[in-house]
């Protein structure tokens, strides 16, 4: 085994302090290969979403330790660390800048990333993502829910990372729109060699895209297992028996 | 046929340059001020106030400082005085427009310091959090908690009367409500998640809160001047009435006011234009602060 693009041991994320103190996540460890893709499941407020905030330098307080890419994590990320990770949020209206026009965004991240030839790198990257030269120049409130999630994309891969953090990419999108995304993310992923993390409460858009997954419940990882041993309902925990054969029905019943 | 072609090309779903996006969403807020009429006749009374100022001494039938006491006092139309003369003979009408002059100046001093300084306090306060915030808002709350009237006389009773004073003054206590606004749109935009992945591109604080943070307080900052420039005009204007804003013999319409309420009782007039010239430039900009609330609202789908 060569070293992992991303180790977490013992790792702990808690907000406030003192008696308010709340732990949304409890020594949580595992390890994602180099190229692998590697899902988080879990129900709301499991700390799913709050590892991926904890290895992206966006919650503060935290404890343990991170090694992602070779680098070691404190408590200040570097600006080589940004070139390697990048994040795609939940809710494509909320992670564009109203007032900022797709060309601005994407010309802003490379430019940050001290990258040169913007101009002529602008339609390639939007090409990447599937979004033609027309949208260059548009508004977000100009674009639908799936055209904002690939202008996303385009700014987390604006600087050609190796790791994709991606935090339920497809759960504010409608069901057609999220198979498209999901199909781009794995083209993309095969493309450009990336290794994801991605966090999701859906376990069809995990097992599609994941090759293991993590089940958190209450802050903690209850089980690591891969995909094919999901898909034969192999789990070894209840918990994640439980939510599998919820799962099922669910998709049963719709 | 070009106009139609302009109209196209501004109103184009898909812009195909920066400059296009840019004149597009310009065009698109003055539809939506255009199709206001309240603010569109606050825009025309402005317009013509500021004309009226650029062109002073063309428009003015006298010069608005030489005094001929033997023409004290005239009504309106007396002499050919169109709004009559003052107690030491001077044109009111002529006085009026370079007064404008003196409001416009007024007004675009406090419009350039007190909104800057506030954007800057409040977006700092509110960015960094913690210690900063603390002794940036009690400053505010210091500013705030004086009577703005009394801190602006306090201020020109220490440096001396005069415009610039004045100016400074009102800056000084008009800012504070800027940095609470700035700083409360700050709070609810720094945990938003283009701020965090604007962060994740490794941008640092003062290019966030210029470039990120700035744009979308802008729009709040410029409705709430347009909506004090009338607590501006006013405040100047009761300076000068104090005999602590412009000095004598200088146009001021406050200062005018003050010079007229001697004669107030038998000669109306002289207090009355220069009140309706405060008047109607403070009903202008508060018609056209509304409809550019109706604009600018960031909540609304306009960009």
């Amino acid at each position: 085994m060569t070293n992992p693009a991303i180790d977490i041991q013992d790792l702990d994320v808690w907000f406030g302090a003192g008696r308010g103190r709340s732990d949304a996540v409890r020594q949580a460890s595992f390890a994602v290969e180099q190229g692998e893709s590697f899902g988080i499941v879990g129900e709301s407020g499991s700390g799913k979403s709050t590892i991926l905030r904890a290895i992206a330098g966006l919650v503060p307080t935290w404890s343990g330790n991170m090694t992602v890419a070779g680098e070691a994590l404190g408590p200040q990320r570097s600006k080589a660390f940004f070139r390697k990770v990048q994040m795609v949020f939940q809710d494509p209206y909320a992670s564009l800048h109203p007032r900022q026009t797709v060309d601005r965004v994407l010309s802003e991240a490379m430019g940050l990333h001290g990258l040169k030839d913007i101009d002529s790198r602008i339609p390639r990257l939007m090409e990447d993502v599937g979004l033609g030269p027309s949208f260059r120049f548009r508004f977000p409130h100009q674009l639908s829910g799936g055209q904002r999630q690939r202008v996303a994309i385009a700014r987390a891969l604006a600087c050609s990372p190796q790791i994709l953090l991606l935090d339920e990419p497809t759960s504010a999108l409608d069901v057609s729109v999220q198979a498209e995304i999901l199909n781009l993310l794995t083209d993309l992923r095969r493309d450009h060699g990336l290794t994801y993390i991605m966090v999701s409460h859906d376990l069809g858009v995990v097992g599609h895209l994941c090759e293991r997954i993590a089940v958190m419940k209450q802050g903690r990882i209850v089980e690591v297992l891969d995909v094919e041993m999901m898909r034969h309902l192999e789990a070894s925990d209840p918990y994640t028996r439980q939510l599998l054969d919820s799962s099922i029905q669910s998709s049963r019943s719709a | 046929m070009i106009t139609a072609n302009l109209r196209d090309w501004l109103l184009s779903d898909a812009p195909t340059s920066r400059r296009q996006a840019r004149f597009a969403s310009w065009y698109k807020g003055w539809l939506t001020l255009r199709s206001n009429t309240l603010a569109m006749v606050g825009l025309i009374v402005l317009a013509l106030i500021i004309l009226a100022a650029i062109f002073a001494p063309v428009l003015a039938t006298h010069d608005p400082y030489a005094q001929d006491l033997g023409q004290r006092l005239l009504g309106a139309g007396q002499g050919g005085h169109l709004l009559g003369t003052d107690s030491l003979g001077r044109d009111i009408y002529s006085r009026l427009l370079y007064g404008a002059r003196i409001s416009i100046y007024i007004v675009l001093l406090v419009a350039m310091v007190a909104p800057l300084v506030g954007l800057i306090v409040g977006t700092v306060s509110g960015y960094a959090g913690g210690w900063a915030d603390v002794v940036l808002m009690r400053i505010t709350d210091i500013f705030l908690a004086f009577p703005r009237l009394i801190l602006a006389l306090a201020f020109v009773a220490a440096l001396g009367a005069g415009i610039e004073n004045a100016v400074l003054a009102i800056s000084l206590t008009a800012w504070p409500p800027y940095a609470r606004i700035a700083r409360a749109e700050t709070l609810t935009i720094r945990n938003s998640d283009y701020i965090h992945a604007i962060r994740l591109q490794g941008a640092g604080p003062f290019r966030i809160v210029t470039r990120h943070i700035w744009p979308l307080c802008i729009s709040s900052l410029v409705i709430r001047v347009t909506l004090d420039m009338a607590g501006i005009i006013l405040t100047a204007a009761a300076l000068g009435f104090l005999g602590l804003g412009a000095q004598p013999p200088s146009p001021e319409w406050g200062a005018m006011i003050s010079e007229g309420r001697k004669y107030i009782l038998d000669y109306w007039w002289v207090a009355t234009f220069p009140g309706l010239a405060i008047f109607a430039i403070s009903l202008a900009f508060n018609l056209l602060g509304d409809g550019l609330r109706d604009m600018l609202d960031p909540k609304e789908d306009n960009a």
